[in-house]
């Protein structure tokens, strides 16, 4: 039932069954029924047409990338020849600054979450807040870029393309994400079981520590692991902040200039020949896909743990 | 009596203590959420401060008059209306795709699909906006456009038309799911005074269902369009690095040749090794500028009509 809704909406409501009604009399059963199989059609379609699509794209990208993806290839670095290329600096720079970005998001992120959920009140500095995160989320990723290319490389007067730099900008990219998610994970822990704990004379502090936290942390993993693949698949940031598109020899450091598996395969969609075109540029492809996989296999493995656990 | 007072001096220097830890942490906790806002700023000022620097040796004007885009081959010219009409003609190709379907896509989801199929399809979808968008600008170069060809034949390595349908794919999940939510909050009663009038299920569906839903579905189309103008890699990849002025009276012309966008035009940019004092390097932050000022007022009008408009059911 409308139980809130203005006596304007409710008028709105009852107009549209109004009209609903009106431009139903009178019509054909029979015409009703097949126009109703036709627009179902076109519902069925425009679901299936993406997932199909995707679902055949694949097909071609690891029938192309078989044969090219073996242990030579995720051991070696890029080459000019087809038959010696490699993934291996930039599946090492990848996995590198991921887990930069996994350090420095989960403490900023879960820490917003918290203070959003459990000591802001429901006042303006709150709602700028969730507000303002809400919109950087829909700031464009190459925006980003810019901004770690003036703060970071302009202004802090770091190198161009280093790995810190990539895992500053790509933190704050991800920010938004996490901190949605831990809100949510925080947000679901029941009352009762903060109750539970306050009466037992524990400050908000200890009550957060042992009993939110250790029951928001599935989600908080869930919502993690979706924004590092986020960071694992961004591209433009980093072209941006000037880390190369190809490169010799894994990072080392903090500080080593670095390069990124969707960086590499942006340089390799480049070349025209034949054993990049449909080889080494899709089994990179089919790399990419795979780590991207085995993150949200993981995703949803806790996922469903956790809910087993709780019912 | 003397060991008693000990002990009480030490429980309020522990809750002294405490409650100074307990303060310290709410402060951290706050430090963060504040990081999100120091963002926000952080791109307003990196932007505008680079952009007035721009703005300095380029005038204003010119920069939204001229229709010549060449930063960095001489001699150089920064006049963005090709870049924005690159972006407009990819973003109308885009959406003219990706609406229809997403919102059709929500339909089925919210109506008509079961409870299992639903299960089944919306993580589905969802694995179309997790896979990088690098990822399908390459499947639109290599699979879409020669695929394409056997249609149009005159179709250009480099279109409009592939790297939109990829993009549209893309979008789909995000138009769909924030539709379909809206759709399911539209209260069952609703639907049933629908059906006991008699009306079809056809029937009640769009002209009861979709009407009720119409913020949402609004509000979702909005950020989808926004989404399709700050995509960046697969239109680099896909849609060609050719700065022109679309003529939208000539479709075939607009569909299937290159184009470039503001952000294909910034990766440009940024891939060629121009220096921090050059007005090329200069201009990266006023059409960046451009590009968040143009996303970021849809995302505020797509949350005002999510806010403003949203029916409220119970």
């Amino acid at each position: 039932m409308i139980t809130r809704g203005s006596g304007a909406r409710r008028k709105k409501h009852s107009e549209i069954i109004k009209n609903t009604v009106l431009a139903g009399i009178g019509d054909n059963i029979q015409s009703e029924k097949i126009k109703g199989r036709i627009f179902t059609g076109f519902c069925v379609i425009a679901t299936f047409f993406g997932i199909v699509s995707l679902a055949s794209l694949l097909v071609y990208v690891f029938y192309d990338a078989a044969g090219w993806l073996d242990l030579q290839f995720l051991t070696s670095a890029p080459s000019r020849f087809a038959e010696k290329a490699g993934v291996y600096p930039m599946l090492i720079g990848s996995i590198f600054v991921v887990s930069l970005v996994a350090v420095f998001s989960l403490p900023l992120g879960v820490g917003a979450a918290i203070y959003l959920e459990e000591y802001a009140k429901d006042n303006f500095v709150r709602r700028l807040i969730e507000m303002n995160i809400s919109n950087l989320a829909g700031v464009p990723s190459i925006v980003y870029g810019l901004l770690g290319l003036g703060l970071f490389v302009a202004l802090l007067d770091m190198s161009h393309g280093i790995i810190i730099v990539g895992a500053f900008t790509l933190t704050l990219r991800v920010l938004p994400i996490v901190i949605v998610s831990s809100q949510e994970a925080v947000r679901a822990v029941p009352v009762s079981h903060r109750y539970g704990s306050l009466g037992l004379g524990s400050t908000k502090w200890q009550m957060i520590r042992s009993v939110v936290l250790p029951e928001a942390v599935p989600g908080i993993m869930t919502g993690m692991i979706l924004a590092l693949s986020n960071a694992m698949g961004e591209t433009a940031p980093l072209i941006m902040i000037g880390a190369a598109t190809s490169i010799f020899t894994a990072p080392r450091g903090l500080f080593s200039s670095f390069s990124a598996m969707p960086l590499q395969i942006f340089a390799w969609s480049d070349f025209p020949q034949e054993g990049f075109r449909h080889g080494v540029t899709p089994a990179a492809i089919v790399v990419l896909l795979v780590v991207l996989l085995i993150m949200n296999g993981i995703a949803i493995y806790i996922r469903q743990r956790y809910s087993n656990k709780k019912r | 009596m003397k060991p008693g007072k000990e002990v009480l001096e030490k429980n309020l220097l522990k809750s002294v203590k405490r409650t100074m830890h307990e303060n310290v942490m709410g402060g951290v906790f706050f430090i963060c959420a504040l990081v999100s806002i120091v963002t926000t700023i952080g791109i307003v000022i990196v932007l505008l401060a680079e952009a007035v620097d721009f703005f300095r040796q380029v005038s204003i004007i010119e920069f939204f008059t001229r229709v010549r885009w060449s930063p960095t081959i001489k001699p150089s010219e920064f006049g963005v209306i090709p870049l924005i009409s690159g972006t407009l003609t990819f973003t109308f190709v885009t959406a003219l795709i990706a609406l229809p379907a997403g919102l059709l896509a929500a339909v089925y989801l919210s109506e008509y699909a079961n409870n299992r199929l639903r299960a089944i399809l919306k993580p589905a979808l969802e694995v179309l906006a997790g896979i990088p968008t690098v990822v399908y600008g390459y499947f639109a170069l290599v699979y879409i456009t020669p695929l394409l060809r056997n249609i149009f034949p005159a179709i250009r390595t480099f279109n409009v038309l592939s790297a939109s349908i990829v993009v549209a794919i893309m979008i789909i999940p995000t138009i769909a799911s924030i539709s379909e939510d809206s759709m399911r909050a539209v209260p069952r009663s609703l639907r049933e005074a629908g059906f006991g009038l008699g009306v079809g299920k056809f029937k009640v569906t769009i002209t009861i269902v979709v009407p009720a839903a119409l913020s949402g579905i609004v509000s979702s189309f909005i950020l989808g369009i926004s989404r399709a103008i700050g995509e960046t890699m697969a239109v680099t990849i896909a849609g060609g690095n050719l700065a022109r002025i679309v003529n939208p009276l000539n479709p075939a012309s607009a569909l299937l040749e290159p184009i470039q966008t503001m952000t294909a035009a910034m990766v440009e940019i940024g891939m060629s090794d121009v220096t921090g004092d050059s007005v090329a390097y200069k201009s990266l932050f006023a059409v960046g500028l451009t590009l968040f000022l143009m996303t970021f007022l849809l995302n505020v009008v797509s949350q005002f009509i999510k806010m403003r408009y949203r029916e409220k059911y119970q």
